[in-house]
Formats: structure tokens, sequence, C-alpha cells
């Protein structure tokens, strides 16, 4: 058994795989999160005066895509954010983020399937027929 | 006669050794090297993934259907909903310094922020109950229309996600007076954390969705 064996089932595996250590301190500094925290809110706020800007009022076409498609990015920004700093998915083992990010993406899919069924996109009430 | 046990054999007990010693302090290794429990939590958050889809999904498909009930974007407030999820959104900046001081082992900053964390959720919650009777009061019940029923019932389980996050994030502040939280086991921490980040992200979605998008 080499040395570099020994040391590496003595981590556990091997050195990528450190995140069963609970004590070892992984992740940002306590500035680097608010930092985050300032820019999650400022997004917010874009957010917010985004969907109240005139330019939108009666908007149909391409227009209402822009402001639909525009709030749905800020909020996948958010999304992938706070997964990635906050819940540490950056800093963990990227099974995780793996594990994660595909089981979502099924998901999504799935459920865009099932609302097509249902005629979510048409200009008609979408539903049972 | 016997012969003297080799160089290898000695490391190997060693390593045998040394992975008792970690099971003892930080449990079971596990061949992806991330704990049972960790997994666990990321597993159950992939589940939840697909509750809320669902939830979020029968949103969509019923949001118009306001049958002789108002119509739900007459009655949002916008404004108080904003400051809602800013407070969601903070507590979140909270629970990630609690984490962060466990793992330095300051057990007074982890109780604190432990706290503020907590007292954050019951602020979204207030919030929530308040829209909730407003609504009510504006004539719009749980049966009132297939919009109202899949609006109350998509906020409503997101509600109870987040009262259980505070009953967790209590829980832990109380393990935490009693000694029961270390710099040792700071995973327990991060694995609450993992949940009530997930709350926050959940209302990403459905602050957007359900309430900016007309």
């Amino acid at each position: 058994m080499t040395d570099t064996t020994t040391a590496n089932l003595a981590d556990g595996t091997d050195a990528s795989h450190d995140g069963h250590d609970a004590a070892a301190h992984h992740g940002m500094s306590d500035k680097g999160y608010i930092r985050i925290a300032i820019i999650l809110a400022a997004i917010t706020a874009v957010e917010v005066a985004w969907s109240y800007l005139p330019l939108w009022d009666g908007a149909t076409g391409l227009k209402s895509v822009i402001e639909v498609g525009g709030l749905l990015l800020m909020m996948v920004i958010k999304f992938v954010v706070v997964a990635a700093y906050f819940m540490h998915l950056k800093f963990d083992d990227k099974v995780l983020t793996r594990l994660f990010y595909s089981g979502l993406l099924l998901a999504v899919g799935v459920y865009l399937a099932a609302l097509t069924t249902f005629e979510i996109w048409g200009s008609s009430t979408p539903g049972f027929r | 006669m016997p012969r003297p046990p080799s160089r290898e054999l000695h490391s190997l007990t060693d390593v045998v050794d040394t992975h008792v010693s970690d099971a003892h302090d930080t449990g079971h290794v596990t061949s992806t090297g991330i704990s049972n429990e960790k997994l666990a939590m990321w597993i159950f958050l992939g589940s939840e993934c697909l509750l809320f889809g669902g939830l979020i999904s029968t949103f969509l498909l019923y949001k118009d259907r306001t049958a002789s009930g108002p119509e739900l974007h007459d009655l949002y407030d916008i404004g108080f909903t904003s400051i809602s999820s800013f407070v969601l959104l903070m507590s979140s900046l909270t629970m990630v310094l609690a984490v962060s001081a466990v793992q330095r082992g300051d057990q007074r900053t982890l109780r604190a922020w432990l706290a503020v964390t907590a007292i954050l959720g019951g602020v979204f919650i207030s919030g929530q109950v308040y829209e909730f009777t407003e609504f009510l009061n504006e004539g719009l019940g749980f049966t009132t229309s297939p919009a109202s029923s899949a609006f109350f019932t998509l906020t409503g389980f997101h509600g109870a996600h987040v009262t259980i996050g505070i009953v967790m994030l209590v829980s832990t502040l109380v393990l935490s007076l009693r000694g029961r939280i270390t710099q040792k086991n700071a995973e327990a921490v991060e694995i609450v954390g993992l949940y009530w980040h997930f709350v926050d992200v959940v209302w990403i979605l459905v602050f957007t969705i359900v309430y900016l998008i007309k």
C-alpha cells in the first residue's frame, strides 16, 4: 500500500471528499456572505421595480415575453446564488450539485410537459376539457 | 516460525484505527465522503422540489379561474410582500452566519444568529397570517374559486414549512444551550440550515411566479 493511498483512506476516500469532516470550516468569510446577501436584496429590488415599469402596461407579444423573461431570469439567478453560496453547493462535493440540479431539471421538465398537455401556452383558459 | 508483520500491515492497521476514531468523532465513514445525514437531507430536499413543483404547476393552471370571486392580482399588496421576501432573504444570511459561527466554535454568536433567524422566520409567518386575514376580509376564502384554492394551498404549504423550520431552529438553539452542539458536530446546524435555505429558495420562486408575474 503506498503512502498516498494510505493518506487518502485516512481522509475518507480521497482528498476531494472532505465534506465528511464536520468540524472543518468550509465556505466563505462572514463578509463574503454579507456581500452575497446585499446582491440578492438588490436583485429583489430590481425585480419589483421591473414588474412596475410602465413599459409593460397592456404588454403583449414580444414585450410580454421580455417582461416575464426578465423576471424569470432574475428569479433563476437568485435561486442559483442561494443554492451555491448559502447552501454551500459551490464548496461541497460536486455529487450534491449533480444530485440536486439533475433532480430539479427532471422535475421542471416533467411539470412543463404536464402543463403543455393542459394547453397552458394558448390564449384560452387552460385545464381539463 | 511466524513471519514478522510487514510494514504494509502496520500501515493498514493505522488506517483502520484512524477510521474507527473518525467514526466515533463524526459518524460513519461513507464511500462518498458525505455523511449519511447530509446526503439524506439533500435527497429529502429533492423530493420537496417535486412537491412544490406540483403546487406551483397547479397554481399556474388555475390562477385565472376566479369564478365570481376577486382577481388575485387586485388583492396583492406587492410592497408588503416585497418586505416579507426581504425578511426571509435576510434570514438566510443570518442562518449561514450561524453555521459559520459553529464551525469556528463560537457558541455565543451561533446562539445569537439562530435566535435572529427564528425571529425573522416568525416575522415572515406573521406577515403571511396578516395577508391571509386581509384576503378573507376582501371575500377571498379557500373555497371561493379554483384560483384561491391553488393560492392558499401553495402559500399555506410554504408557510407550514417555514413554521417547521422555526421549530427546528429553536430546537437547535435549546440543544446548543444544553451544550449538545459543538464544533465537532457543527454539521447538525448545517443540515438545519440546508432546510431553512431551501424554504427561502422556494419563496424566491413563489414571489416571482405568484406575485410579480401577472
